[in-house]
């Protein structure tokens, strides 16, 4: 038989989690992601892992920054409205410098909005979400295969930095089947000199904590945490880019909206437009560099969303407004198609 | 492959993405095809996401009525069936395609209908198998779900039907990879092999095919090759 399963994208999400160390999830149902619970109350008793349905999400984040603190892999996952509910424990794990991971699989807002597929938390995802100053690190898979692969990422990076991440998928991206091959992965066993696990009397306490009583050692704090995002936009990163080489015009698009992109790009090329596309895998850190250097070789912009338009401010910011950014997009669980696409790739070219 | 015959109602249930809903409007279309009045239910009420509605303008234009829930296909989570619902199981001037929601959560839907389905006693309940899916790789794996979902139906199961796949870039060789665990779980559920299904393009030039053939509902975000 294949070493490939059939899976759905919440299901790569829990099964990749598992596989990269991490034996605690706590969470609290809400579609479109209920699959990651019901696969880890699945799995998680059968390897001797934690699966605790919590009596809230605020209850969720809670049990994950106490995990996150005894220095072991853990997650929490859910959709939109619930992950506004985590927001305050989001912030006390950046501010406790924390790794743990955070899935948002989106769901039309805001409110209660419906439980069809969207990307419009884009901005609560990349520009903090909670109070104070702190970034996530997030990561946008567009396959169940990158379900998995990103899921495994974002545990090693948020290790490395501290720094809490966050899986931003979506509705299509959590129930639609793949085939997948699940890496095995070389889980290496992590310093974490931080971690709150008993002294055993041979060395002073750990404190794991976000309050600062005195305002300039939370300045120092602070400005010590942003080295580390600096370090963190140098190395960390990631794009993919397609047909760029000889592109006239630019479709930036992440997730879902970059699957569709790319079936548009497709057809573009066939009517003779030149077009290409660049699809961030790291939505924070943004790529930049790559968007600002394609403002160089592009004539225009068109950023394809399922929301009002929230990354098409990064893309403006990083091409520093030199060329014209359109915006495509479909929002409430409404899903842009390639035709859609294609008429707005058509415009930008007859206008520009 | 050979000429299927049909029971007054058939039932697809089995583990939650293992195909049911694709069997299940195949099945239907092709009972209709062999000119048997044929109706199909969606009595899903687990998962809002996929649904035999995703089939409803095809199933239209095949004369096959559809019957769902109210609220499918909406941002209406609710989990309440039709009333319509009983005229399938207690009207029998029609066949029925019932596709059951996945696992046995899922299968507790069908509970309210099994004691006129047993009364009438002229069904099939197939278990729907795809051994490439994670948590049912194994006939071991497959019989535990399909112990749990008969006890939550009610309704023990009649048949089995392999439908190990791994999405449209399924091979021949897959579907035969997966022959024997669904030997050893007929021989662990003593119920036979009812047929095992094979993405239509593969055996389109084979009319002596021993396969089921299905067509697969095609998404737009599909990536292109």
């Amino acid at each position: 038989m294949a070493d490939k399963v059939l899976m759905k994208g919440n299901e790569a999400i829990a099964e990749a989690a598992i596989k990269a160390g991490c034996r605690h999830y706590f969470g609290y149902p809400i579609t479109p992601q209920t699959e990651i619970a019901a696969y880890m109350a699945k799995r998680m008793p059968k390897i001797g892992g934690t699966f605790l349905q919590a009596e809230s999400e605020i209850a969720a984040i809670n049990m994950v920054y106490g995990v996150a603190g005894a220095g072991f892999r853990v997650m929490t996952s859910s959709s939109s409205p619930g992950v506004s509910l985590k927001q305050e424990g989001i912030s006390y794990i950046a501010g406790a410098d924390l790794p743990a991971l955070i899935v948002n699989v989106q769901r039309g807002g805001p409110g209660l909005g419906g439980i069809q597929p969207s990307q419009s938390d884009y901005f609560q995802a990349t520009k903090g979400g909670g109070h104070g100053d702190y970034h996530l690190i997030v990561l946008a898979p567009a396959s169940v295969q990158e379900m998995a692969d990103l899921t495994i990422k974002a545990f090693d990076l948020s290790d490395k930095y501290r720094v809490p991440a966050m899986l931003l998928a979506d509705g299509t991206m959590g129930q639609m089947m793949e085939p997948v091959a699940l890496p095995d992965v070389d889980v290496a066993e992590i310093e974490k000199p931080w971690a709150v696990r008993g002294t055993k009397n041979a060395r002073k306490h750990n404190i794991v904590n976000s309050l600062y009583l005195k305002p300039d050692e939370l300045e120092k704090t602070n400005f010590e945490r942003y080295e580390r995002y600096r370090q963190i936009e140098e190395n960390e990163v990631m794009y993919e880019s397609f047909m760029m080489e000889d592109a006239e015009y630019c479709v930036v698009a992440f997730g879902i909206a970059a699957r569709i992109s790319k079936n548009a790009v497709l057809a573009a090329r066939n009517q003779g437009i030149k077009v290409g596309l660049i699809r961030p895998i790291t939505l924070w850190p943004f790529p930049t560099e790559v968007i600002a250097k394609a403002a160089d070789q592009v004539k225009g912009f068109v950023s394809v969303e399922l929301s009002m338009g929230q990354m098409i401010e990064d893309v403006r910011l990083a091409s520093s407004c030199k060329k014209p950014v359109l915006l495509c997009n479909r929002t409430g669980g409404m899903i842009p198609t390639p035709e859609e696409v294609l008429a707005k790739i058509s415009e930008l070219a007859d206008n520009t | 492959m050979q000429g299927l015959t049909y029971k007054r109602v058939s039932i697809f249930c089995g583990h939650y993405g293992s195909g049911k809903t694709n069997i299940a409007v195949n099945y239907a279309l092709r009972m209709k095809a062999d000119g048997i009045p044929t109706k199909i239910a969606d009595l899903d009420i687990v998962n809002p996401y996929f649904r035999t509605k995703d089939s409803a303008e095809e199933l239209e234009a095949a004369g096959i009525p559809l019957i769902s829930p109210a609220f499918a296909n909406s941002n209406v989570d609710l989990p309440a069936l039709p009333q319509e619902l009983y005229s399938l199981v207690q009207r029998t001037d029609h066949h029925a395609v019932l596709d059951v929601g996945g696992d046995d959560r899922g299968a507790y839907a069908l509970g309210r209908y099994a004691p006129y389905i047993l009364e009438e006693n002229d069904y099939d309940m197939f278990c729907v198998v795809n051994f490439f899916r994670p948590l049912t790789k194994t006939a071991e794996e497959a019989y535990a779900v399909m112990q749990e979902v008969s006890q939550a139906a009610g309704l023990p199961f009649t048949a089995i039907i392999n439908n190990s796949n791994l999405g449209p870039h399924t091979t021949l060789a897959d579907v035969a990879a997966t022959e024997r665990e669904v030997c050893r779980l007929s021989e662990m559920a003593a119920i036979p092999v009812r047929m095992t299904t094979v993405h239509r393009p593969l055996i389109s030039a084979d009319t002596d095919t021993p396969y089921f053939p299905i067509d697969l509902q095609k998404k737009y975000f599909d990536i292109v090759e």
